[in-house]
C-alpha cells in the first residue's frame, strides 16, 4: 500500500473557525497522555467526543462559581440563595428551549440522561397508552438505550417492535419504514443520527408519514443534536430527546422535549417531591408538566452548567462548528480511506462526525490499545449498537468521532496511529 | 511507549492471535461454556472432554482480540491431559499472574511450572487494566465448564 499520505495532506483549516482559540477554551486539551517518569508522554488527540465531550472552561468555571456563590436547592424556601438559584436553573430551562427551537420552556423535562428520557416516554406515555398488540418502530442503528426501554414494555404490555433496516451504507430504507407503518402503530422512536454510522435519519420526514397516520414520533437526537441545527417544531417532533454531557456540558443532565398536549396527558414517571401540588393520604395531586416529571432534588449545578454549554455553542455558532466538523469528517475520512484493508461503516450522505472503522487483520480492541499508546483515543467495540453491529456482520469496529475542538492535524495523528496499527500486525 | 507495547504484544501472542490452536469444535466434547465479554464483543465457546477428572481434550472456536485469542489457543495447550485440579490451579495462578504483583499471588495447589513458564508471555497485560478481561476470557469459561455451568460468571 502507499503510506505516503502526508504529501496529500492538506492543513487549511476553514475560514471563520478559529480551532486553536477554541481549544484554548478546553483545559484538557493540552495534557498529555501516558506521561513516563516525569518525561511527557503524548498530546492527547480526542476522538471520542460522540462517548462524551470534553467541557470549556467556560463551564467548568460556571459550574465552580454557581457553586461557590448562589447554591441552593431549587424550588422551595423563601430564602434569598433558594431564589437566586431556581432563577438560574429555570433559565437553563429557557435556553434548552431556544437551543432547540421549542415553543415554551414549559416542553423542556430535565432528566439524568438521555437514556432516562427515553425510559420516561416509555413508562409515562408507553404504558398508559400502548397495549398489548400495539407496535412501536425503531430503526435497526438504535443506541440500545432505544431499545431496551421499548423491550422492557414489550414484556410489561405485549407489545411488538417493528425495526426499519438501513441500506449497505447505513441509509434508512424508508420503503421499508412507510410498510411497517399500519393501524398497529402507536409510537415510532426514531434516532436522528447513528451513534455508529453517522447517519442522519430525515426527522422531518419521518415525523409526516408518522403524522398521516396520528402517530407520534420520538427522536433520539444525543449525536444529531451535537452537529446540527435541531428545530424541533420545523420537525414536527412530538418528543426530542439530548443529552447534555455531549453537549459540552456536564454529565447527569438530559433533556426530553414534548409536545405540551402530550406532556400534559401523561402520569408521572417517578413519585416525590417536587412534582406534586398536594399531597395528603386521601389523594395526590400532580403538578403540571414540567414539573411533574422531575420528581427530587435535581443536577441543580449540571444543569445551570448546561446552560452555559449552550450558550457556547451558540456563540461559536451552531452552523460554523457543523462546517467544521463536516471538514474534519471528509479530511479523516479521505485519509483513512488511503489505508489498505481499512473498512468504513456508515457512509451515508450528509453524515454527522463520525468514522467506525475496522482494520483487515487487526481486532478493533488491539487496534484501540496501540492507537492510544500514540495518545489517540477513539473508542472500539460495539458502542451500545448490537443490532447493528450484526447487521454489518461485524463484532465489533473502531470509532473516531470528531467535535468542534479538533483538528485536521489530530486526524493526521489517528492516520499515523493506524498505519503503525498496521505496521505493528504485518497486517 | 513501544516496550510497554511489544512486552503486551510479543511475538508469541501474534502468532497464536493469528493461528489459534485447537481451535475446533471435538465432536466428543461432553462440557462447554460460553465467555462473553460484552465491552468489546469478544465471545468464546471452550469445549472440553472430561473422563476421569482428566482433561482429555480442550478446544475452542468465536472470535475475540489478539490477546484473547492467543490466550485462549495457549490455555487449549497447558490444560490438555491435566486433571481438573490442576486445571484449576492452572486458572488461580494465570488470574494472579494477569491481575495482581509477585508478593501477592496465592498459593492455588500444585501447579504445572512449565506452564506457568510459557503463560509468563501473557503477563504484559497488568499493564493495561483493561486488557486483563481479554487475557482471562477463555480461562474463566474453561473453569466453568469443569465446573458444569455453561457460561462464565463476569467478574
Amino acid at each position: 500500500m502507499d503510506t505516503q499520505i502526508s504529501d496529500t495532506r492538506i492543513t487549511d483549516t476553514l475560514a471563520g473557525f478559529d480551532v486553536e482559540r477554541v481549544r484554548a477554551d478546553f483545559p484538557i486539551l493540552s495534557r498529555t497522555v501516558h506521561d513516563r517518569k516525569g518525561r511527557p508522554g503524548k498530546p492527547l488527540v480526542y476522538l471520542d467526543s460522540a462517548a462524551s465531550a470534553q467541557k470549556p472552561r467556560q463551564v467548568i468555571d460556571a459550574m465552580t462559581r454557581f457553586l461557590e456563590e448562589d447554591y441552593s436547592n431549587i424550588h422551595r424556601g423563601v430564602h434569598f440563595l433558594s431564589q437566586t438559584a431556581t432563577d438560574q436553573f429555570e433559565e437553563a430551562r429557557r435556553k434548552v428551549a431556544r437551543f432547540l427551537n421549542a415553543p415554551s420552556e414549559r416542553n423542556i423535562v430535565f432528566t439524568r440522561s438521555a437514556t432516562e428520557a427515553v425510559n420516561l416516554v416509555a413508562h409515562s406515555y408507553g404504558r398508559t397508552f400502548l397495549s398489548e398488540g400495539d407496535e412501536i418502530i425503531v430503526s435497526v442503528m438504535e443506541h440500545h438505550a432505544n431499545i431496551v426501554p421499548w423491550q422492557l414494555l414489550q414484556m410489561e404490555k405485549g407489545i411488538r417492535i417493528r425495526v426499519v433496516p438501513v441500506d449497505e451504507h447505513g441509509v434508512l430504507d424508508l420503503d421499508a419504514y412507510e410498510d411497517l407503518l399500519s393501524d398497529r402503530t402507536k409510537l415510532v422512536a426514531m434516532t436522528h443520527c447513528s451513534n455508529v454510522l453517522g447517519t442522519v435519519t430525515p426527522a422531518k420526514i419521518i415525523a409526516r408519514m408518522a403524522h398521516e397516520r396520528g402517530v407520534p414520533v420520538l427522536f433520539d437526537g444525543s449525536q444529531a443534536a451535537v452537529h446540527g441545527v435541531v428545530d424541533v417544531q420545523d420537525i414536527d417532533a412530538d418528543f426530542y430527546i439530548m443529552t447534555g454531557h455531549k453537549l459540552y456540558g456536564p454529565t447527569g443532565t438530559g433533556v426530553l422535549y414534548g409536545k405540551y398536549d402530550l406532556l400534559k396527558r401523561m402520569p408521572p414517571y417517578q413519585g416525590g417531591g417536587d412534582m406534586i401540588e398536594s399531597v395528603s393520604f386521601e389523594g395526590t395531586t400532580f403538578k403540571a408538566p414540567p414539573a411533574r416529571f422531575e420528581a427530587g432534588t435535581p443536577a441543580i449545578t449540571e444543569v445551570v452548567g448546561l446552560g452555559v454549554a449552550l450558550d457556547y455553542m451558540e456563540r461559536l455558532g451552531r452552523e460554523a462548528i457543523a462546517a467544521h466538523e463536516h471538514d474534519l469528517l471528509q479530511y479523516a475520512t479521505q485519509q483513512l480511506s488511503q489505508i489498505d484493508g481499512l473498512r468504513i461503516y456508515g457512509t451515508a450522505p450528509g453524515k454527522g462526525p463520525i468514522i467506525s472503522f475496522t482494520l483487515e487483520g487487526v481486532h478493533p480492541h488491539d487496534l484501540g490499545t496501540i492507537v492510544d499508546q500514540y495518545g489517540v483515543a477513539v473508542r472500539v467495540g460495539r458502542h451500545c449498537a448490537e443490532p447493528l453491529m450484526d447487521r454489518f456482520g461485524v463484532g465489533a469496529t473502531a470509532r473516531a468521532s470528531f467535535a468542534l475542538y479538533n483538528t485536521r492535524a489530530e486526524a493526521d495523528a489517528l492516520v499515523d496511529s493506524v498505519i503503525a496499527v498496521k505496521e505493528f500486525f504485518g497486517a | 511507549m513501544m516496550d510497554e507495547l511489544r512486552e503486551l504484544y510479543q511475538e508469541v501472542i501474534l502468532d497464536h492471535g493469528k493461528n489459534p490452536r485447537n481451535f475446533r469444535h471435538p465432536d466428543d466434547a461432553n462440557r462447554e461454556a460460553k465467555g462473553e465479554n460484552p465491552m468489546c464483543g469478544d465471545r468464546f465457546m471452550v469445549y472440553l472432554k472430561l473422563k476421569d477428572g482428566v482433561v482429555e481434550d480442550v478446544a475452542f472456536q468465536g472470535r475475540g482480540c489478539a490477546i484473547s485469542t492467543a490466550s485462549a489457543s495457549m490455555m487449549t495447550e497447558v490444560v490438555k491431559g491435566k486433571t481438573e485440579a490442576e486445571a484449576k490451579a492452572l486458572f488461580e495462578t494465570f488470574h494472579d499472574l494477569c491481575t495482581k504483583d509477585d508478593h501477592e499471588h496465592g498459593d492455588h495447589g500444585p501447579v504445572d511450572e512449565d506452564a506457568m513458564e510459557r503463560l509468563m508471555v501473557l503477563s504484559g497485560v497488568r499493564q493495561f487494566p483493561v486488557r486483563v478481561k481479554c487475557a482471562t476470557l477463555a480461562w474463566h469459561a474453561m473453569n466453568a465448564a469443569i465446573e458444569g455451568e455453561d457460561k462464565a460468571s463476569s467478574e
